[in-house]
């Protein structure tokens, strides 16, 4: 038995693969990754959560392949490599979403075809999973995926509510979590937070909250 | 034997072999697959249709549902030209060929507004005079029509397509049997922004179509105004926020159900 597969699967090595991408190494809040979905796909929570987890499983399955190859790549055309891999995966899900959840795929209609532009997902293949084990890349993957998608579900449900005083939820009906009385008394949805800017607000707002909380975070001055 | 990995015979080896790979895997997941979503698309559109209706049989249909009860209430499938010229005329025990084109049923209005009358409309803008009779001459532009019946009562399902904000939208709209009152409408579009224009396909916007007219002294188009407004028989409240998808719905309603309410003028036996 050799001296790496002695470490356990859930090393505190590994361990940090899962948490840190949610919290002090967030991809959207800390990298600036994927920011273009979630500027688009946060204007109803279910768009948001469905849409989260067609990018994790994109991005768990495309590591942990990229992984397997990763000493077979030729370094020359290893971005392509990696862009044929998550192509493939991108048009494999949208066909089985169409095929087995309809009404879901034509929700998400062209957002599914945009997975492939996350940048979330080449960044890691890139940066991760070329040079990492499959299982570390499986966590990787899960961690970054998860990341993402708690971001993407904490905008949509400030613009849903907000924006349309409600909050959908797959496989239920919309809630209406605005009273009634609020709109007697002249209470409107905003209507701009329904539009991409507002994500940007709040995504900041995120960032602001998540800095203050852990001061580590925080640039130095002048820098 | 060491292989060299950056030798561009290695190189393009592999790049040969995952092509072939990848292509492979995804032309059978399609091929696969294909079965099952083309089920899926024409169940919805009976589905569609049966909820166009406006009646309540029919209004909570689920989509699995609509393929084995569409020949219940569909009892004629009818396609017409610009003029009225009837093409084809099925009755219900004809059954739905895919191959048969001119089957009202396999009418892809998505295709005949973005492949026939969207070009027309580009190159006339502004002159709606010029518009109507390139549209009237040409032979391709299809209008299916299906004639349902429901406790001896007859009604009509037409559809109409346009164009909204970022892409297409669609819709069936049901008449009653005089073909002038609407008894139901349903809406849907590929792209319209979620939240906005996308509200076009809920409840309370399709049921205001309820019961509208499109005759007053002659056709008289059915128009979507901005929100708080008062309405006159042939009037709905738009969404706010959402004027674009609200002018396409206004442009594709009131080009297609003058071909229908010229075609049952001139037929009125149809709705007998």
């Amino acid at each position: 038995m050799s001296e790496e597969t002695k470490e356990p699967l859930f090393s505190p090595k590994n361990k940090k693969l899962i948490s840190e991408p949610i919290n002090i190494n967030n991809p959207v809040t800390i990298q600036v990754l994927g920011i273009c979905s979630a500027l688009a796909v946060t204007v109803q929570i279910d768009n948001a959560l469905i849409m989260s987890i067609a990018v994790m499983a994109v991005l768990v399955i495309g590591n942990v392949l990229v992984s397997l190859m990763r000493n077979a790549i030729p370094s020359k055309i290893r971005i392509i490599v990696q862009l044929v891999v998550v192509a493939a995966l991108v048009i494999i899900v949208s066909e089985i979403l169409k095929a087995f959840v309809y009404d879901v795929s034509k929700q998400l209609s062209v957002f599914v075809g945009l997975i492939i532009t996350n940048c979330i997902i080449m960044g890691r293949l890139e940066a991760f999973a070329m040079g990492n084990k499959p299982w570390a890349s499986v966590l990787d993957g899960l961690g970054n995926g998860f990341g993402y998608g708690l971001v993407l579900v904490i905008v949509a449900f400030f613009k849903e509510v907000f924006g349309s005083g409600t909050i959908t939820i797959p496989g239920f009906e919309k809630f209406h979590v605005i009273p009634q009385a609020f709109y007697d008394m002249g209470y409107e949805n905003n209507g701009l937070m329904l539009l991409p800017p507002s994500s940007l607000i709040i995504v900041a707002v995120y960032i602001w909250v998540q800095k203050l909380k852990n001061p580590e975070l925080i640039d130095e001055q002048g820098s | 034997m060491a292989i060299n990995r950056d030798s561009n015979v290695y190189t393009l080896s592999f790049a040969a072999i995952m092509v072939v790979l990848v292509g492979g895997l995804l032309a059978f997941v399609s091929l696969s697959l294909k079965p099952i979503q083309k089920a899926n698309q024409t169940n919805e559109k009976m589905q569609n249709i049966l909820q166009a209706i406006g009646i309540e049989e029919t209004a909570t249909v689920s989509r699995d549902e609509a393929g084995t009860i569409f020949n219940d209430y569909v009892k004629r499938r009818i396609t017409i030209n610009y003029n009225g010229k009837i093409l084809s005329d099925l009755a219900v025990n004809d059954p739905i060929k895919p191959q048969d084109k001119l089957d009202a049923f396999n009418i892809d209005i998505r295709k005949e507004y973005s492949k026939y009358i969207k070009p027309i409309m580009n190159a006339n803008k502004g002159n709606d005079e010029k518009i109507k009779s390139e549209l009237a001459g040409n032979e391709n532009i299809h209008f299916p029509l299906f004639i349902c019946e429901n406790n001896g009562k007859k009604y009509m399902v037409t559809s109409c397509s346009g164009k909204g904000l970022w892409d297409d939208i669609w819709g069936y709209i049901g008449f009653e049997s005089d073909g002038k009152t609407i008894s139901g409408a349903i809406f849907d579009h590929k792209g319209e922004t979620p939240g906005l224009g996308s509200v076009i396909t809920e409840d309370w916007f399709e049921k205001q179509f309820r019961s509208k007219s499109i005759d007053e002294n002659g056709y008289t188009a059915i128009q979507v105004l901005k929100p708080g407004k008062n309405l006159d028989n042939h009037q709905v409240d738009g969404i706010s926020g959402a004027t674009f998808t609200g002018v396409g719905v206004d442009e594709m309603m009131g080009r297609s159900m003058e071909v229908y309410y010229n075609f049952v003028k001139s037929n009125p036996e149809i709705l007998n």
